[in-house]
């Protein structure tokens, strides 16, 4: 090339320069934990569904949330949602209302009829399940999905455990449960019911079943002993919550006295004021903040009427009344008598106090091992009899539907490596996305919705659903209040701010990508990165 | 249930993306994949021109080179690619091109260290002689070459209304030549020529200029401060000082991690602590008067500031306060009660 005077070199670009050899550390993209999912017990994948649901394509949000969970319209309206307590925007403001989310989506799904995929393979392995309650049929549809023949045995009328003969229906309407139950057995599980099992081996053998998994939950109440009258009416909450589903209403009288402080007690203090109770008094032996109930659940109730006698034991029963000692905490926190004696009038005593595992369908097999009243199980929900695995209520744990559905979960992946003679190795967990992971200035500050609470009066008289839902605008609204904690959500701020250009943007969905031959190594992708989804790590020199 | 929900499946997944005005997450980030694309920035766009592009020799993390594609991309979007660039010396100059290489990817000319805007006028008007009205001029500079040794050139630029674009990257220092005082250089900074020496260590009080209310004072149509900090309200200046013909002036401020001390990762977080804390105010002036003023989000105390850079390190030397700390502070009080800078609470 002829040159101009006094040039004499040829013009070229600074792509030439490779910068990238300055580098000391690199960026490199990262997926981390979530806490909301490393919180859940029946591990969702919470950061995946949001995200979806936030451009409003729903289904694919159901889709990904039923990847782990298949009751989610249950799951929306009982759990206790620990997600929501692990939430780093509660640090921001408040936590994403991921329940209320959940539920939306959930009732989304049942309105519009989607449904599950039936398994494109048959294994022809026969797996038994005992026990239609919220673990037996989250382990029914996970092993169907991996293609097992599976059949539950239930020995009550009709499918949900405790969600059903527990829960009462102002929480979770029954049609809620028949519908995300249809759509398991729409997969080609079989349920019978009225079957109860009372000898597992014996019953394996005759339906020449390869596994079992047994999910009995916790149904015999656990009594305590108080002298009573023989005139004196006292009940137990799980007969009583139980025969609000079967016929006949319990008579509790215009006094009821609720014995205990768990959710139970709870529920039954105002089931009785929804049959007509004037007075329900839950009798408590500690303090508001040591009750095992949750907050909001004992705030429900006192708006409704319920009362709550704290820190007294109930001493005796007698016909229309009962005898109250007063107690006081000691240092360590226990309670304590006082001698301080009282007398409540009431019609009837309904003890709330626990439930037991019913393990006589246990009774012949060897190798079990029972501690406290609940069945062992090791890490892969295998009791001590190989091929039988166990979960929810009747292993050692919370007592919670999620935790059910989790052990469900978890038991299938176990047993169908079992099925195949292998051992289920999980994926590794990634590094937990911490607050400090996250950079909230890019964050718009937004309060939680609140979800319609019904009328008071409503709810008193009637067994209508008290919480009600989000509608399409207010849960749009609260899915996009997810910070996307550790996981990248296209917010093209490493794309933008790379003062050397280069962030590859590989477009909708394909994220991006670094180009090392120029990166410098100089972090601000990483600093700026609102969800902490980029670290950086030493080069190697 | 139903009844509560009249809403309730009237969208499709398509509509989502465009029915809340509110978005948690595109509010302060470069892109958003919920908004449509006019929405969005020209920096998140794949179309984007890089007009600087890869392999320039600027440090890590340097907030001018960013500064300086934030502002020329949105300039060659709003001229639809017909832009010319003069280029002071400086920094900016040396690193995109040490001859025969230059990162620049639109007509480029270097001029001297004091004579962009002049130089600028020039191309404006031979345009104009041509009749390529289409084709517009920006002049950019350093501080250096803008505050001091430029501003005879910029002033006379500004007092004929030439229709050219200036843009000033505000780094606080003449940082090419090794980081030596400019009157854009913050009391107490610790420059090479304000050395951490004497009864006044650093960069003295009660000295130097501030060019955006010198060009507000020319009353030519469009002022602006703006920051790497805050990119949305960068383009949106730059684009609107494009829609306008005649006299334009925007500083931008540029943290230079090298001249400043601080960590390379650091420079949008500095940059946004400057308008945190009220030390850098971010305006808008037309024809001689401030039109609107970018508001404090989370106030900061400039300690904050101050301590991510070495150049104030002499400042929290010892265990007790330096006295002129509180002086800083006193400067963004005052900053933030002529702009406004707070929302009432
Ligand atoms: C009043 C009350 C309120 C509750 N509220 C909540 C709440 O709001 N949120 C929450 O997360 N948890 C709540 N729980 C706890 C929750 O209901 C249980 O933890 C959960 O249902 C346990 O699930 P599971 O599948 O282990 O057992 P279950 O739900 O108890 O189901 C076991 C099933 O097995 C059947 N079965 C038992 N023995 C046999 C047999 N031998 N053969 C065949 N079938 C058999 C039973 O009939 C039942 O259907 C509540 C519990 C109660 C009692
Ligand atoms: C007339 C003249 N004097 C001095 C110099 C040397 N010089 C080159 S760049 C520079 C400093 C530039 O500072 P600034 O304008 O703030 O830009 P920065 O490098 O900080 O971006 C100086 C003094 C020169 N090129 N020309
Ligand atoms: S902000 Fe979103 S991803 Fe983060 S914990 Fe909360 S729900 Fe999970
Ligand atoms: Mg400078």
């Amino acid at each position: 090339m002829e040159h101009p005077y006094a040039i004499t070199l040829d013009v070229g670009t600074s792509l030439a320069n490779h910068t990238g050899s300055w580098r000391t550390k690199r960026p490199v993209y990262v997926d981390r934990l979530p806490p909301c999912n490393a919180a859940c017990p029946a591990g969702e994948n919470i950061q995946a569904w949001l995200f979806r649901a936030e451009s409003g394509d729903y289904e694919a949000a159901w889709r990904k949330l039923t990847e782990n969970n298949p009751l989610p319209a249950i799951m929306g309206r009982v759990c206790y949602h620990p997600c929501q307590g692990a939430c780093n925007r509660g640090e921001v403001d408040e936590a994403v209302g991921i329940n209320s989310v959940e539920r939306f989506l959930g009732d989304e799904a049942l309105k519009q009829g989607w449904g599950f995929d039936k398994p494109e393979t048959e294994s022809g392995k026969r797996v038994l399940i005992v026990g239609a309650g919220p673990s037996g049929l989250s382990a029914a549809y996970h092993l169907r999905r991996l293609g097992h023949q599976v059949t539950i045995k239930e020995a009550g009328p009709l499918p949900g455990g405790m969600m059903r003969f527990g829960i009462p229906k102002y929480r979770l309407p029954r049609e809620i449960i028949d519908g995300e139950v249809k759509r398991i057995t729409d997969m080609g599980v079989a349920i019978e019911y009225g079957v109860k099992v009372d000898d597992i081996a014996e019953t394996m053998r005759e339906g020449r079943f390869d596994a079992a998994f047994l999910a009995v939950g916790a149904h015999i109440a656990k009594r305590a002993y108080i002298p009573a009258g023989a005139a004196a009416r006292v009940l137990d909450a799980v007969s009583v919550l139980h025969s609000m589903e079967d016929g006949e209403k319990p008579m509790l009288g215009r006094r009821v006295v609720v014995y205990g402080g768990g959710n139970t007690a709870l529920d039954v203090a105002r089931t009785a004021k929804r049959l007509g109770a004037e007075e329900a008094v839950i009798v408590y032996r500690r303090t508001r903040d040591k009750m095992p109930a949750h907050d909001f659940e004992l705030e429900e109730a006192l708006q409704e009427g319920v009362l709550v006698k704290w820190l007294s034991t109930i001493r005796n029963v007698e016909e229309g009344e009962i005898t109250v000692e007063r107690m006081e905490l000691d240092a360590s926190g226990f309670p304590q008598p006082t001698g301080e004696i009282e007398t409540l009038a009431t019609d009837s005593v309904v003890l709330a106090l626990g439930q037991d595992v019913d393990l006589s369908l246990l009774d012949n097999v060897p190798g079990l091992e029972i501690d406290k009243g609940v069945v062992k199980v090791g890490p892969n929900m295998m009791t001590g009899a190989p091929g039988i695995f166990a979960g929810g209520d009747m292993v050692p744990s919370e007592r919670t539907v999620t935790v059910a559905v989790g052990h469900g979960k978890k038991a299938a992946r176990h047993i169908d490596a079992w099925l195949r003679g292998e051992t289920y190795e999980p994926a590794e967990k990634h590094e937990l996305a911490s607050f400090d992971k996250l950079n909230t200035w890019y964050y718009d500050d937004a309060p939680r919705t609140i979800q319609p609470v019904l009328a008071d009066v409503r709810r008193t008289s009637t067994f209508e659903e008290v919480v009600g839902g989000l509608d399409e605008t207010n849960a749009l609204y609260e899915a996009r209040r997810c910070l996307s904690c550790g996981n990248c959500f296209e917010c093209d701020n490493c794309y933008g701010v790379c003062p050397d250009n280069s962030v590859i943007k590989l477009g909708p969905g394909n994220r991006f990508k670094f180009n090392y031959d120029y990166c410098k190594g100089c972090g601000v992708c990483a600093a700026e990165c609102p969800c902490g989804a980029i670290q950086m790590v030493p080069e190697a020199i | 249930m139903e009844k509560d929900n009249p809403m309730t499946s009237e969208t499709t997944p398509g509509d989502g993306v465009q029915k809340l005005h509110f978005y948690q997450k595109g509010t302060f980030t470069v892109g958003n994949r919920l908004v449509s694309s006019d929405e969005r920035s020209v920096q998140s766009s794949i179309d984007r021109s890089n007009a600087l592009t890869c392999g320039h020799r600027a440090c890590q993390g340097c907030g001018e080179a960013l500064g300086a594609r934030y502002a020329i991309d949105t300039a060659m979007e709003a001229a639809g690619g017909n832009l010319i660039a003069v280029n002071a010396t400086g920094c900016l100059e040396v690193f995109t091109t040490p001859y025969p290489e230059s990162a620049w990817q639109l007509p480029w000319l270097h001029s001297l260290f004091g004579n962009a805007a002049a130089v600028a006028t020039g191309v404006a008007a031979a345009m104009r002689v041509k009749g390529r009205r289409e084709v517009r001029v920006v002049a950019q500079g350093g501080d250096g070459g803008t505050t001091d040794i430029g501003l005879q050139c910029l002033s006379g630029m500004f007092e004929r209304n030439d229709d050219v674009l200036y843009i000033c990257y505000d780094n606080e220092g003449y940082m090419n030549t090794g980081v030596q005082r400019s009157s854009a250089t913050p009391p107490a900074a610790r420059t090479a020529t304000t050395p951490v020496l004497g009864d006044e260590p650093g960069n003295v009080f009660g000295t130097g200029k501030s060019v955006p209310k010198i060009a507000v004072a020319h009353e030519i149509p469009y002022v602006a401060t703006a920051t790497v900090a805050d990119l949305r309200d960068l383009e949106a200046k730059v684009k609107k000082a494009m829609s306008i013909h005649g006299a334009r002036y925007i500083q931008i401020d540029v943290p230079c991690p090298l001249g400043w001390g601080a960590a390379s990762h650091e420079t949008i977080h500095l940059a946004r602590l400057a308008v945190e804390t009220g030390f850098y105010p971010i305006f808008e002036a037309e024809h001689g008067r401030v039109t609107s003023v970018r508001k404090i989000r989370h106030q900061v105390p400039v300690t904050e500031y101050l301590k991510l850079q070495k150049r104030f390190a002499h400042l929290f030397k010892g265990d007790k306060v330096d006295p002129r700390v509180a002086r800083l502070q006193a400067r963004c009080d005052a900053n933030i009660a002529e702009y406004g800078l707070l929302d009432a609470a």
